[in-house]
């Protein structure tokens, strides 16, 4: 053995030492507090204090051109606070994310996450700041406030707008085959098979994005409730059963319908969700049923035909019983961890995220995707088509919020059901026994009374 | 077990200490959260608290419907991988050793692959895979060929993702294929040739003598087929619907939903199948390779 | 006549050129060439010549979007890929050397970890309860730590099977001689491994560059993404731009690719050698 083969493995040793030490400074960046020797200093009136806050928002490209909005608007006025954006992916991968840092106590100062089902998941009266006492949320949307709640305690504020889910669809098909917005899914089958005798697509699916195959049943909603009241606390009682309430079992039979008729565009087993906007933007297809948020991504990139978009409520059977189903998607939140200073801080911004300058920001940086939740903010004058016909079902009162808004009992695999309904490898019956399966099991995981 | 008639100043050359290291990383990086994964695999576990359940999560997840396709797709993957690898390896490796010009050119083309990122490889072939304007379509198309859709197709879902897994993973299977082959001593080659073509060096060289590379290809790929996730994830995420789901993506679904004790109870059902499955073929190959 | 012979000569050669070519190229070529498009261009999907070729813009794009996150990601993942492999092959030809020389008892009780650390699946939530508890969790230490104890089993697998052809003779020489069991182990064991630890290098550098999990859950926070991150945040972020997402994936095979070009010879055979010696 020569000396040179011998000095291999130690060169190695060598450079691995070399490299744990490198990294072990770069391994731990954010540990550091906000200058503990210049916040010491009480004599913050005339010079405040720097302080550095980090804000965990979705990495959608509405998620982010709002929180850019919102930060860029309050540090202006707050020259000595800067707030440092960190992503997270959508979906149940940010979810965990989510759940792993809070579990952990190892959330940024402030995040963005869902209101509704999920945050009874993240067990907010022991992880969360309670803000029900904060003198801002007067400023903030009541029904919004339940949303947001548990035992009574309000944790978050609105981030973004309510938003309608239903069918948005082409005026400008609707124009050329001198059709009508339908009331009753009868009207809407039959405006389909005539737009499909036309050669377009009458509805756009896009399950190479699961979430997007769940619109059918998630925003029969306000039909569900129309004919069956007290649904909502029953299912959660573990009463009401999608196999056994046709009202609620109407949603899957609707996605077979369109596999069965032919609806559905060719390569929608496949297709994702910007195809699917494109779709409808460039007149492709007809109707898609999705949730306003995606408005303000057909504004960006199709800026010239983000107007011939409207949106109606999903259609059911009674003509005299048409309403929109609401969700309101996001809130901000403030982790218990965050503490002192920061946490004053943190406060603060959320109070103005409720305010009338921010709502101001905001309409000068991302068109709205539907009325705000916040109270005394009214829609710009050049809010988009479809959002004033979302405006339009709330202000006539015929709105009702999506059922996770209302229960916290949500089965995890409701995207893969669908699909399986849309694709054809399930009947709508086979579906809603599944679904009901489980939400069991959901519920069961979360150790909810009755189940 | 003979060791004992050898003196103990050659033992002590092997010091038991040097598997420390080891012992140390591997211990505290994978058995204790190992344990600690059975333990909540009892639980009723929501990251902020575990209420202990007994075996109700076990109860759930064999209880599942959709577990038996999961279990089905699972087998059919990795039977389908490690079948497939070793059929096209093996004639793929008598190839890249025998005296053609570009092999050192073919060898690293047929194993770069191996290199590159899953995802960054699921990702390429669903845009070759688009049924209506993806590469694989148009080719088949101009040629007068069905033009199926690979990925959104219920029934063909799996089979296109355990294709691409085959092209990723087929530069490790030809590589060990291709060792195999080398280790065979020169005279039994020249004895085939006398006796006829290629098919008789084929048939009766190298399919016997290269058998402890076919184990180990069969093994490995196996396991990894057994174990398979990232592809399968990048590309259909189990479906359409749940036609693609194997056992690793049922598992992270639960995971995903928040219901860590049942997703662990999952993976210790996972550990026990590949056990049951892999072990007896593990004792079955290496009796094998004891009688040549 | 000529022309017969050389068809004759060279027919395999051409044949099998063009299948493997097509075959293991064409996906590549496409990747190459959705990056060259623009984003309008790479949204039809279709395998054309770019319109208009703006390759080194998109990359470009991609480099510096973020604050440089791609440039912090290329240098994590290169520490996590040094770092980790170093360890894991000094570590396991250590096992592997004692194990396969010894061949007890004990040996076969390595040996039954080994399996279970090949078949079991990792606990991830555990991990990071355990990693916080030791003050390492969202280090790169304690990352490198997580790699080298999945990817150990592997490696002793394979060393454990080369040592069979290392023979016990020179290491009982080198003990007369008088040299002590590091002496033995670094200057005659590992020297001779050395296809082995190649396979090892080759097999767990890829899989740790290329792992997406590990980074995703014990690795958590902008500053320390990974190189196979971004792709992901680039899946989530720009799902309508496949131009920048296909520049993305060129930036990260770049340097699994320099080093298959530096290393490719060394490789293949090392990896023959020390595939299934034994």
């Amino acid at each position: 053995m020569t000396r040179k083969t011998l000095l291999i493995p130690f060169a190695l040793i060598l450079i691995s030492l070399a490299i744990v030490a490198c990294a072990a400074p770069a391994a731990a960046p954010t540990a550091a507090p906000a200058a503990p020797a210049d916040t010491q200093a009480p004599a913050a009136a005339e010079a405040p204090a720097p302080v550095k806050l980090t804000y965990m928002v979705g990495d959608v490209e509405t998620d982010q051109l709002i929180a850019h909005a919102l930060v860029d608007a309050y540090v202006k006025e707050h020259p000595n606070v800067t707030i440092e954006l960190e992503n997270r992916p959508g979906g149940s991968e940010g979810d965990n994310v989510i759940k792993t840092r809070l579990a952990t106590g190892d959330m940024t100062d402030l995040f963005s996450y869902n209101a509704g089902s999920l945050i009874q998941a993240l067990n907010p009266t022991s992880t969360l700041v309670d803000l029900t006492d904060e003198p801002f949320m007067a400023n903030v949307d009541d029904a919004f406030k339940q949303t947001v709640s548990q035992n009574g305690r309000v944790f978050g504020t609105p981030d973004q707008t309510a938003m309608g889910g239903g069918i948005l669809y082409n005026k400008k098909i609707y124009e050329d085959l001198g059709l009508s917005v339908p009331k009753t899914w009868e009207e809407f089958a039959a405006n389909n098979e005539k737009i499909k005798e036309a050669g377009i697509a009458p509805v756009i699916a896009t399950y190479g994005d699961t979430w997007t195959s769940q619109l059918f049943v998630l925003a029969d909603y306000y039909n569900v409730q129309a004919s069956d009241p007290t649904f909502a606390d029953d299912y959660t009682a573990n009463k009401a059963k999608y196999a056994t309430t046709p009202a609620a079992m109407a949603g899957f039979e609707h996605l077979r319908e369109g596999y069965d008729k032919g609806w559905y565009q060719q390569d929608f087993a496949t297709a994702k969700f910007d195809q699917g906007l494109e779709l409808l933007a460039n007149g492709g297809g007809a109707h898609y049923p999705m949730l306003s948020f995606a408005l303000p991504t057909i504004a960006t990139n199709w800026p010239d035909k983000v107007n011939d978009i409207g949106f109606f409520a999903q259609p059911g059977t009674d003509a005299a019983k048409n309403g929109a189903t609401i969700w309101m998607l996001l809130a901000n939140y403030i982790p218990q961890t965050t503490t002192g200073e920061k946490l004053a801080v943190a406060k603060d911004f959320l109070a103005f995220t409720v305010s009338p300058e921010a709502v101001a920001a905001l309409n000068a940086a991302v068109p709205p995707s539907g009325p705000y939740l916040i109270k005394g903010a009214a829609l710009p004058d050049d809010a988009l088509p479809a959002v004033l016909d979302i405006a339009a079902y709330i202000d006539s009162g015929n709105s009702a919020p999506a059922l996770e808004f209302l229960s916290p009992v949500k089965g995890p695999s409701l995207e893969q059901i669908t699909v399986a309904v849309g694709t054809g490898q399930m009947t709508p019956e086979e579906a809603a026994a599944a679904y009901d399966k489980d939400v069991e099991k959901q519920a069961q995981q979360l150790g909810l009374p009755g189940w | 077990m003979a060791h004992d008639d050898r003196p103990r100043a050659i033992l002590r050359t092997y010091p038991n200490w040097f598997y420390l290291p080891a012992a140390i990383v591997f211990g505290v990086f994978f058995i204790v959260p190992t344990a600690m994964a059975f333990y909540f695999s009892l639980t009723r576990w929501t990251l902020f608290s575990a209420t202990f359940i007994g075996l109700d999560n076990y109860v759930t997840f064999l209880g599942d419907p959709m577990l038996m396709s999961g279990l089905r797709n699972t087998i059919i993957y990795a039977v389908m991988t490690s079948g497939l690898k070793v059929i096209i390896a093996l004639p793929l490796a008598m190839l890249l050793t025998s005296n053609i010009r570009v092999k050192g050119l073919l060898r690293s083309i047929v194993f770069f692959p191996v290199l590159v990122s899953t995802v960054a490889v699921g990702i390429t072939f669903s845009m070759l895979m688009q049924p209506s304007v993806g590469l694989i379509n148009t080719v088949l198309g101009a040629i007068g060929l069905p033009q199926p859709d690979w990925l959104g197709n219920p029934g063909l879902a799996l089979y296109s993702v355990a294709l691409v897994d085959v092209w990723k993973g087929l530069g490790i299977a030809t590589v060990i294929f291709m060792a195999g082959i080398l280790s065979i001593p020169q005279e039994y080659f020249e004895a085939a040739r006398l006796e006829g073509g290629a098919w008789v060096k084929f048939r009766y060289v190298v399919i016997p003598l290269a058998r402890n590379a076919t184990f180990t290809v069969i093994l490995l790929s196996f396991i990894g087929g057994l174990r398979t996730f990232d592809l399968i994830w990048t590309m259909t995420r189990g479906g359409p619907g749940f036609a693609s789901d194997v056992l690793t993506s049922v598992i992270y679904k639960e995971y995903q939903a928040g219901f860590y004790g049942l997703s662990t109870a999952g993976n210790v059902v996972l550990f026990i199948l590949v056990t049951v499955i892999v072990y007896p073929l593990m004792r079955f190959f290496n009796r094998m390779e004891l009688d040549t | 006549m000529r022309i017969q012979k050389l068809i004759r000569r060279y027919w395999v050669d051409v044949v099998s050129l063009l299948v493997i070519g097509v075959v293991f190229i064409v996906p590549f070529v496409f990747v190459l060439l959705t990056a060259s498009k623009t984003r309008q261009d790479a949204a039809l999907l279709t395998f054309s010549w770019p319109k208009e070729f703006r390759l080194i813009e998109n990359l470009r794009e991609v480099m510096t979007w973020g604050d440089n996150r791609m440039v912090r990601a290329l240098w994590n993942s290169t520490l996590l890929t040094l770092g980790s492999v170093t360890l894991i092959v000094l570590f396991s030809a250590l096992v592997a050397f004692v194990m396969q020389r010894r061949a007890d008892r004990l040996a076969a009780v390595v040996g039954s970890f080994m399996l279970a650390g090949l078949i079991i699946p990792p606990a991830v939530v555990p991990t990071i309860f355990l990693l916080q508890w030791l003050g390492l969790y969202k280090t790169l230490v304690g990352l490198i730590m997580v790699e080298v104890a999945y990817s150990m089993p592997f490696a002793i697998l394979i060393m454990r099977a080369f040592m069979g052809s290392i023979p016990r003779e020179l290491d009982e020489a080198a003990v007369i001689d008088g040299a002590s069991p590091m002496r033995v182990f670094f200057s005659v064991i590992l020297p001779l491994l050395r296809p082995a630890i190649v396979t090892v290098v080759v097999t767990s550098s890829v899989t740790i560059f290329n792992d997406f999990v590990g980074p995703l859950y014990f690795l958590p926070g902008s500053e320390n993404v990974t190189a196979p991150l971004t792709l992901f945040s680039f899946i989530s972020q720009f799902t309508s731009q496949w131009n920048l997402l296909f520049a993305d994936v060129v930036v990260i095979t770049i340097i699994p690719l320099i080093v298959f070009i530096f290393f490719q010879r060394q490789l293949v055979s090392g990896m023959m050698g020390g595939a299934i010696k034994g």
